[in-house]
């Protein structure tokens, strides 16, 4: 019999089998270095947990051509300015709380989970919130009963009660406007913040 | 009560011995306890999908009793460990047969068939009574871990990583005392990496961008990567066994598989990290590798049909072999289409997060995995009955497995158009006019072509129903009373 051609031979197909997959993951570990450096809380793409006492914009950058998250003077959360550590264990608290309530199953954060329900990427800055002034109360109210303040708008899909605490819930909006200052590549594009009436 | 809890070990073993048949080897006495629970399991999986799906057309239904999150999140859980149990169980099957040895550790892996299924009770239990507790860390140990598709609470991790390496034992172990081949080869070392990307998903860490990161480890190495190489070894094996298909052809290709499968689908990984806060980077690296991660789909296509096609269908089982064939174009179709429609960034940014990754996931799932897993139902069946006749002729020609399959197929396709047309109307007008804000998103979701499009799924949802009642149906009966033997194929 005479012996297959390279490109029907099964040694020449293992060795490259073998070669593709080791330079593959050898390449995705590299990768994994260089974004996690990039990622971590206090990088340039994900801000430190303390930016929770800060202003926070969504807007179209003519330079990126996308959207990208500003941040502006101090605006702390609830009316009071946390240290680094107090404002970590916070949004530490809301992110537990919003894996223990299972949200991602109804709703998705950065894009990922359920699609019953809105997406939370930018929820902080959502024009739903009708103003700045108002909207803390609204979203802790709307998270600690939010049969009764329930935001439908039209569709009839409320969010039941999960019993959040209030201590959870105030977390909750912590993480939720600690997130809204992920640089996200642009992502969700188009979205008019509850401030764009005023900046147009 | 405590002699009820004593006996209850004994009732259920002693269910499940029933399935034990004398013209079983050990593995395949073990794949047949896998495969009854799968297939429970994914006529679960199907229940609460059309709960889910339900309460799209009927907010109210349930509300505060098993809501929406509760429902989808056992739909996509029983589906991953049905799934699980499957390729287990499929593995199992082949064991022996391509070592030429007894397994390893029968009684072993007994007992973590038990602790598994044990377990998966618990857990499925605790999340229909329980369903969310109070946010902190023994929630997560408990309840419920609150990350898609990982959801089960990191005890269950933790069982799980124990059963999985009970089976790898068993894996290694047998092909160590009888003969290692190709397959086996692949498929041990694959099963380390499946078995290792699981440990990815178990911490916990506040960084949402950074928890992202790594669960997208589990999520996509698996079902994009090794999941994938899995079932290539599985079908490597069915072809020789069905068709006779030559060991040194199937071998060949499959190592032409995991170059492509691991060369597109491990930096493909990239096609998650676009929006996640992740650097810029990624949307060159994933656009471009995940755009060719339907290569290897076409090559099983090419790969099996061409071989079917040399052997001109004539198979030992065709049960089986139907739903080899529906496995290559169903994964063709589902990972590798309707994947590739909206992987490049350009377009993902509108499709992100919208119905269009529901109906990927739809044709996907059940295009690539559930039909090889149904596959060896039936080679199961076929032997589990005395290693029976399953070619043509069967009685009623067969019309109970032509009418599933025909049911189960309509009907994923079905739920992925109708889920595709409600993709596209999210991306247009929630995404690109109303700008993905919260009146945006209900926008798009009160729309006449978003309401009938959840109808049309749920129409065909239930013909999807329809087909796996019938399928159960088959199974139990196909070869009952059958006294004509299996056709016996050489390899050639």
């Amino acid at each position: 019999m005479n012996p297959s051609p390279l490109w029907a031979s099964e040694p020449f197909w293992k060795k490259v089998a073998i070669w593709v997959t080791g330079g593959s993951f050898v390449l995705l570990i590299l990768l994994t270095f260089d974004s996690m450096s990039k990622v971590s809380a206090g990088s340039q793409r994900v801000p430190a947990y303390s930016v929770i006492n800060q202003e926070v914009d969504y807007r179209f950058d003519k330079a990126a051509n996308r959207y990208k998250p500003v941040i502006g003077g101090e605006e702390p959360l609830f009316g009071k300015k946390l240290t680094e550590t107090e404002a970590e264990a916070l949004v530490a608290l809301g992110k537990k709380t919003t894996q223990a309530k299972n949200c991602m199953n109804c709703h998705t954060l950065l894009g990922n989970g359920a699609y019953y329900a809105p997406d939370l990427t930018k929820a902080w800055l959502d024009p739903g919130w009708i103003d700045e002034a108002n909207r803390e109360a609204q979203m802790l109210a709307f998270l600690k009963d939010p049969p009764n303040h329930a935001r439908t708008f039209g569709s009839g899909r409320r969010m039941p009660n999960l019993g959040i605490t209030d201590e959870e819930a105030k977390g909750v909006v912590a993480f939720l406007k600690w997130m809204s200052t992920i640089d996200t590549n642009g992502f969700p594009h188009n979205f008019k913040t509850l401030n764009a009436q005023e900046q147009p | 009560m405590s002699q009820i809890a004593a006996a209850l070990p004994g009732k259920i073993t002693g269910t499940f011995a029933q399935l034990d048949s004398p013209h079983l080897n050990g593995g395949q006495q073990l794949a047949v306890k896998y495969f009854a629970v799968a297939l429970v399991l994914f006529i679960a999986q199907l229940l609460f999908g059309l709960l889910a799906g339900l309460q799209f057309i009927v907010p109210g239904f349930l509300f505060g009793w098993l809501d929406f999150s509760v429902n989808r999140m056992v739909h996509i859980n029983a589906m991953v460990v049905w799934m699980l149990y499957g390729f287990i169980g499929s593995v199992y099957w082949f064991l022996e047969e391509e070592s030429g040895a007894e397994i390893a550790g029968l009684k072993l892996g007994n007992l973590a068939f038990y602790v598994l299924t044990g377990a998966v009770t618990l857990v499925v239990l605790v999340y229909l009574l329980v369903q969310t507790g109070p946010g902190n860390d023994t929630t997560r140990w408990l309840i419920n871990e609150g990350r898609e598709y990982i959801e089960a609470p990191r005890w269950a991790d933790i069982g799980i990583v124990a059963v999985m390496l009970v089976f790898f034992y068993n894996v290694a172990g047998t092909f160590s005392k009888g003969r290692w081949s190709g397959i086996s080869g692949v498929l041990t070392l694959d099963l380390v990496a499946l078995a290792g990307l699981y440990l990815a998903g178990m911490f916990y860490t506040t960084n949402i961008s950074v928890d992202q990161y790594w669960w997208w480890w589990v999520i996509h190495l698996w079902v994009e990567a090794t999941w994938e190489v899995l079932v290539g070894c599985i079908m490597a094996w069915s072809l020789m066994h069905l068709i006779g298909a030559r060991r040194k052809i199937v071998q060949t290709w499959l190592y032409i598989e995991v170059a492509l499968m691991f060369g597109s689908g491990i930096l493909g990984l990239g096609h998650h990290y676009f929006w996640i806060g992740t650097p810029e980077y990624w949307l060159t690296i994933g656009g471009f590798f995940s755009a060719l991660e339907p290569i290897p789909l076409v090559a099983m296509v090419v790969h099996s049909v061409y071989d079917a096609g040399v052997h001109k269908f004539r198979s030992t089982n065709h049960p089986a072999l139907a739903w080899i064939i529906a496995h290559t174009f169903g994964n063709f179709l589902g990972a590798g289409v309707w994947g590739f429609m909206h992987t490049l960034p350009q377009i993902n940014l509108y499709t992100h997060g919208t119905q269009w990754s529901a109906s990927h996931g739809h044709l996907a799932f059940f295009g690539a995995y559930a039909t090889i897993i149904v596959a060896f139902f039936y080679l199961a069946v076929q032997k589990w009955r005395g290693d029976v006749w399953m070619g043509g002729d069967l009685p009623g020609n067969g019309w109970r497995w032509k009418w599933a399959m025909i049911l189960l197929n309509l009907g994923v396709m079905g739920m992925t158009v109708a889920l595709l047309i409600a993709g596209y109307e999210q991306s247009f007008i929630e995404r690109a006019v109303e700008g993905s804000t919260w009146g945006g998103y209900f926008a798009a979701q009160n729309h006449p072509w978003f309401q009938q499009a959840m109808h049309w799924r749920m129409l065909f949802g239930l013909m999807t129903l329809a087909g796996a009642g019938l399928l159960a149906w088959d199974l139990l009966t196909i070869g009952v009373g059958e006294t004509r033997k299996a056709l016996v194929i050489e390899a050639h």
